[in-house]
């Protein structure tokens, strides 16, 4: 039986493959921009068009709400979004990737082959942190204030930090399973739809009863809830914990499905 | 050629995808340093041979060893010996061509001062200095092709393997690798290759194995080959279906065409030979001629008894009626 390197070599050949993925983004940034502009565009339609009336309709104020609280109320729900974009865009990047010859060559060398993943997962890490600043930044620029103190702020950056794995593992897997670059950008999309039927633009209590039961118990609901509380500087409560336990099931389930998917041998 | 030991042996290999079979029991060995050319048509079977051998496939059925390695149980050891350059091009079009190569030497986890002059001295040995830092989907054909075989080179594999390399090169191309992989056999690299073209494994090959249908119908060095093909043959084009009956009649060593209304007739190309075939022929009848040099075609003539299924280009002389 021979040893082979590939295992000891795991988190070399990530990394090799990861600064593969950042050169990629580095060097076509289209792709990125467009992702990120997708949730700043939300974020300016939620807030000008619908923010004065929908304002108004929140509950647990003690005046009337305006345009500013609705923007304080939607803000995680559009970081949440941010994520989701991002991990997208991750599907069509692996989708395109597996379309060209050089996935071929890494899976006749003797390296740990599923660092092909972890790079792309990686490098989508990575560009969702830009993404997550940006659209934090903007939020402020258009008067989104917060009592959060530092802790509280790591706190935020380290969930987004994990939901941005588990559902960048997902659209891996999605991206690996598609048969087209095509299928790849549609498939996710659900992704990106799902934060609207959760707590992330209007309380779930406003639902009717079918729908509310969907949106209190969906994984984003959770991630959106926690996430307020961290961003707003509230203590956070059992939500934190729903949060992770999805964050790690998503990651896990999304890891296995894609490993498989890429060792599979190929078909032709 | 005095070698102990092999660098690929192959015992009863085949491969089917449903009922469609696709390599029907093919044995093969090439000994270390040498090259081997897989010589056959599309569909013959070569590149799956090459996809099994570099573990991108499995095998149905076969005794597989590839640099001392199982290739069905120890398909890592295989990996770190073999290096591939394929068909279709095998580079990331996304990043320069010093970012390809630096990406295959930190793979084969060089470190970083040996990687950085591997990377330099591939780009020089391969003419690709000035075009370095240009990202590689810029690049012409012949200039992927080389940094294909520098990627594959970098990691300084004991084994290539080349998969119809230079198809689609330009002819000056076509010499620029050829001497590439000799100067890699000089180091004592082994080579399969597989080819349509005749000549590029004549140049190149120490022993070839032609591929018909997933069976070797035939195996030797490329004048053992061509010993037992004839020199080449003469094309008769017919106007009518008896017209090519009455000369394949006449001819029972000639292979008739129905369909294309031609008849391929063995002959040396001497104006003899062709008075010899012309004489025999109704003026009336014959739409034209054309005399054909020995080609992969002429291979499967006569080892096979049947055309290649997909022709090679042809450089021929055009004889009108």
């Amino acid at each position: 039986m021979s040893t082979t390197q590939s295992t000891g070599y795991a988190i070399r050949d990530s990394a090799t493959m990861l600064r593969r993925n950042l050169l990629h983004i580095r060097r076509y940034p289209s792709l990125s921009i467009m992702l990120v502009a997708q949730p700043i565009l939300f974020l300016l339609l939620f807030v000008y068009v619908f923010g004065g009336t929908m304002g108004a309709g929140l509950p647990g104020q003690e005046t009337i709400g305006d345009r500013g609280d609705y923007l304080v109320f939607i803000v995680p729900g559009i970081l949440i979004m941010t994520v989701a974009s991002v991990a997208l865009g991750t599907a069509i990047a692996t989708a395109t990737d597996m379309t060209t010859g050089i996935i071929a060559r890494f899976r006749t060398m003797d390296i740990a082959r599923v660092s092909v993943l972890t790079g792309h997962v990686l490098g989508a890490v990575i560009k969702t942190g830009f993404a997550v600043v940006i659209v934090t930044a903007f939020s402020f620029l258009l008067g989104f204030r917060s009592d959060a103190g530092p802790l509280e702020w790591l706190g935020a950056i380290g969930l987004l930090v994990l939901i941005a794995f588990a559902l960048t593992w997902l659209t891996v897997g999605m991206g690996l399973a598609a048969d087209s670059v095509e299928t790849a950008s549609n498939t996710p999309m659900f992704l990106v739809l799902l934060p609207f039927i959760s707590s992330g633009f209007v309380p779930t209590d406003a639902m009717p009863a079918g729908l509310r039961q969907f949106a209190e118990h969906q994984p984003f609901t959770p991630m959106i809830n926690t996430l307020r509380d961290l961003v707003t500087g509230a203590p956070t409560d059992s939500d934190l914990w729903l949060a992770i336990g999805w964050c790690v099931l998503i990651s896990v389930l999304g890891y296995l499905w894609s490993r498989r998917l890429f060792l599979r041998v190929p078909a032709k | 050629m005095t070698h102990d030991n092999a660098a690929i042996e192959v015992v009863g290999l085949t491969k089917s995808y449903g009922d469609h079979s696709v390599l029907d029991g093919v044995d093969l060995t090439v000994p270390e340093g040498t090259v081997y050319a897989l010589l056959g048509p599309n569909g013959a079977g070569k590149t799956t041979i090459v996809n099994i051998l570099s573990t991108l496939l499995t095998a149905d059925e076969g005794e597989l060893r590839v640099a001392g390695f199982d290739v069905r149980r120890e398909p890592g050891g295989v990996r770190a010996a073999i290096g591939v350059t394929g068909q279709f091009s095998a580079i990331d079009e996304l990043l320069t061509g010093r970012e390809n190569l630096r990406l295959m030497a930190d793979l084969a986890h060089l470190d970083r001062a040996t990687a950085t002059a591997a990377v330099t001295g591939m780009l020089e040995r391969f003419d690709l200095a000035d075009a370095a830092d240009r990202g590689a989907q810029t690049y012409s054909g012949g200039m992927k092709r080389r940094l294909d075989l520098a990627m594959t080179l970098i990691t300084r594999p004991r084994l290539i393997f080349l998969d119809e390399p230079t198809t689609g090169l330009d002819p000056r191309s076509r010499r620029e690798l050829w001497a590439i992989v000799r100067e890699q056999v000089a180091d004592g690299v082994t080579v399969l290759l597989t080819t349509q073209y005749l000549d590029e494994a004549d140049h190149l090959a120490d022993r070839i194995g032609v591929l018909d249908g997933g069976r070797l119908v035939a195996e030797g060095t490329a004048a053992e080959l061509k010993r037992r093909v004839p020199g080449g043959h003469v094309s008769v084009q017919f106007t009518d279906a008896d017209g090519l009956a009455a000369a394949a009649a006449a001819h029972p060593d000639a292979s008739a065409d129905l369909d294309a209304l031609t008849l391929q007739l063995p002959s040396d190309g001497s104006v003899a030979d062709l008075r010899r075939v012309l004489d025999g022929l109704d003026d009336d009848r014959v739409d034209g001629l054309t005399v054909e040099t020995a080609d992969l075609d002429d291979v499967f003539l006569a080892l096979t008894g049947h055309p290649a299924a997909e022709q090679s280009a042809r450089t021929d002389l055009e004889v009108p009626a």
